[in-house]
């Protein structure tokens, strides 16, 4: 649509600034084929050892299982609840639907250094802290409104005739809704899914409030990590973790679209 | 409501408004309990009294909140927070700007490459970019070793220190900046350019007096946007600031968990909503004033 050419000006500080956002992603990869026993860059020396050393460390193993865990639960409860939600608020109008949607959006708004806090002045008292259904808890209140947001979207951007017609020929309601609605809000689903997974894999700050000695997840652990010696494991770590989120937007490119899935 | 959402055992019996009050309970719930709740009950807690041994007393006053208000350390550490976060925006917004332009001039296959290249970094833990900040700012990284192969004996520390900070989180915080710079470009027509160019204005000019005030509304968006999660960001300030550096959103987490001081904790959070909505205010002002 643009014709006017880019000026050199613009494409070299374009340029910088790109390397500068990218940078930190980029001194990960070699740091974590560091032969050295601390982290330098350039390191003096290659080798696979730090990958070996995640196997081998058994905090970090237990905290990946965890957080594999975590996720996993938290997005069939994202889905289990979300749906049902999104399928009231875009389907059925109850009187105040807009308002119930705000509100149901509204725990993304708080900062989730206050929301960890208020978590943990509830759940404290409760004896959740530390425990599994604690840190589920926490998570949903996250992931739940990017779910409800994503599927009313997908929802609303169905064809309501198909669903009509079903209807007509004497499907129940339940029928149309599995046979129908379901299977046609399919990239919505998938894109649900892989932001639930993610923003409960990554999430660090209502975890570190949640978590106790014993139950760590893996963003928590990493955290504990390279607060305490920032060694080339946490690079090795790093790299995995890049590589798994490229996995599952890769998986979500294909079958719904990345940019119409991250970038609205 | 909860009358109707009892009778779900007999689904074909519910009117429209029954079946939704039924598929809405479950998230009413996790809404109340997980969010409602909570938040309602720190804004109690603020107000609760403070024993030394962690413990609360049975009373309500305003103690703690005279006490936040009046010590020099508090009304440093919020000044010093909305500092900081003032300058990270104008950074990020500086280092931001060149990319959204030119994202909002590329086309095709190009822009979206470079689109996933902006939106990466979103999708990576703040633990892991922090981390490679790390690589990058210690003793023993990127720039240090750099500056010493220059001939440079002892090249500046920049980390465990607010540069450190800064440079991390105006980073991390980039891509959101990008985004709303982008959502917000939509009204720059390149005929305008155009126009100003062909009747006579250096492309500087053309500049500032064009295409920087039709991005106003973006750069007022990401501005907001950065602002709000500097100061409540927490992962980078603790690790490149090694402790070293007290900003409210670190405050509020050693109070909760270090110290123990709950009532502080939850002083400390509701001004952070406070800042939240005084930033929001300003925020509708600015755009009214542009629009």
């Amino acid at each position: 649509m643009d014709e006017r050419p880019v000026s050199p000006a613009l494409k070299i500080a374009a340029g910088l600034m790109f390397l500068f956002l990218l940078a930190p992603l980029l001194v990960v990869l070699p740091i974590s084929f560091s032969g050295d026993d601390f982290m330098a860059f350039p390191p003096s020396s290659w080798s696979v050892k730090w990958y070996g050393a995640i196997f081998a460390n058994s905090v970090m193993m237990n905290a990946f299982w965890i957080s594999l865990a975590l996720a996993f639960v938290v997005t069939v409860l994202s889905l289990g609840i979300g749906l049902p939600a999104a399928y009231a608020l875009v389907r059925l109008k109850p009187p105040g639907a807009e308002a119930l949607a705000n509100l149901f959006s509204a725990p993304l708004l708080l900062p989730t250094i206050v929301l960890g806090l208020a978590l943990l002045l509830v759940f404290a008292p409760m004896g959740l802290i530390g425990s599994f259904q604690g840190l589920v808890a926490a998570h949903l209140i996250v992931t739940l409104p990017y779910a409800v947001r994503v599927l009313s979207t997908a929802l609303a951007n169905l064809p309501l005739t198909v669903e009509e017609a079903a209807g007509m020929l004497g499907a129940r309601p339940l029928t149309v809704f599995f046979r129908v609605t379901l299977p046609m809000m399919r990239s919505g689903l998938v894109s649900t899914t892989a932001l639930c997974f993610l923003v409960s894999f990554d999430e660090v700050v209502l975890s570190l409030f949640m978590t106790g000695p014993r139950l760590q997840t893996l963003p928590v652990a990493m955290y504990n990590h390279v607060d305490q010696q920032a060694d080339p494991m946490a690079a090795a770590i790093s790299v995995l973790l890049v590589v798994l989120t490229l996995a599952v937007v890769l998986v979500v490119d294909r079958t719904a679209g990345l940019t119409r899935t991250f970038v609205k | 409501m909860t009358s109707l959402a009892l009778s779900h055992t007999e689904p074909r019996r519910l009117g429209p408004l029954g079946t939704a009050s039924a598929l809405l309970l479950p998230i009413a719930v996790v809404n109340a309990i997980g969010f409602l709740w909570p938040v309602v009950n720190l804004l109690k807690m603020s107000f609760r009294e403070a024993q030394a041994s962690g413990a609360l007393g049975a009373g309500y006053n305003l103690d703690t909140w005279t006490n936040a208000l009046t010590d020099s350390f508090t009304l440093e550490l919020i000044t010093n927070s909305v500092g900081v976060s003032l300058l990270i925006t104008v950074l990020t917004l500086i280092a931001s700007y060149p990319i959204a332009l030119y994202l909002h001039r590329s086309t095709g296959t190009w822009r979206t490459v470079l689109m996933v290249l902006v939106v990466a970094p979103l999708l990576t833990s703040a633990v892991v970019r922090t981390y490679g900040w790390i690589a990058i700012l210690s003793d023993r990284g990127l720039v240090a070793n750099a500056l010493m192969a220059l001939g440079m004996a002892e090249p500046p520390r920049l980390m465990f220190n607010l540069t450190g900070v800064v440079i991390g989180l105006t980073e991390i915080l980039m891509p959101y900046m990008i985004l709303a710079l982008l959502s917000g470009f939509g009204r720059l027509d390149p005929r305008l350019e155009e126009a100003a160019l062909t009747l006579g204005a250096s492309p500087l000019k053309t500049f500032w007096r064009v295409v920087l005030p039709l991005t106003a509304p973006g750069m007022a968006l990401g501005g907001l946007l950065c602002f709000v999660l500097a100061i409540s960001s927490f992962v980078t300030p603790k690790l490149l600031g090694g402790g070293r550096v007290f900003l409210l959103a670190t405050e509020i987490y050693d109070q909760a968990i270090v110290t123990l001081n709950w009532p502080l904790a939850a002083a400390l959070s509701m001004i952070v909503l406070v800042v939240f909505g005084i930033s929001l205010t300003l925020y509708a002002r600015a755009l009214r004033r542009i629009a």
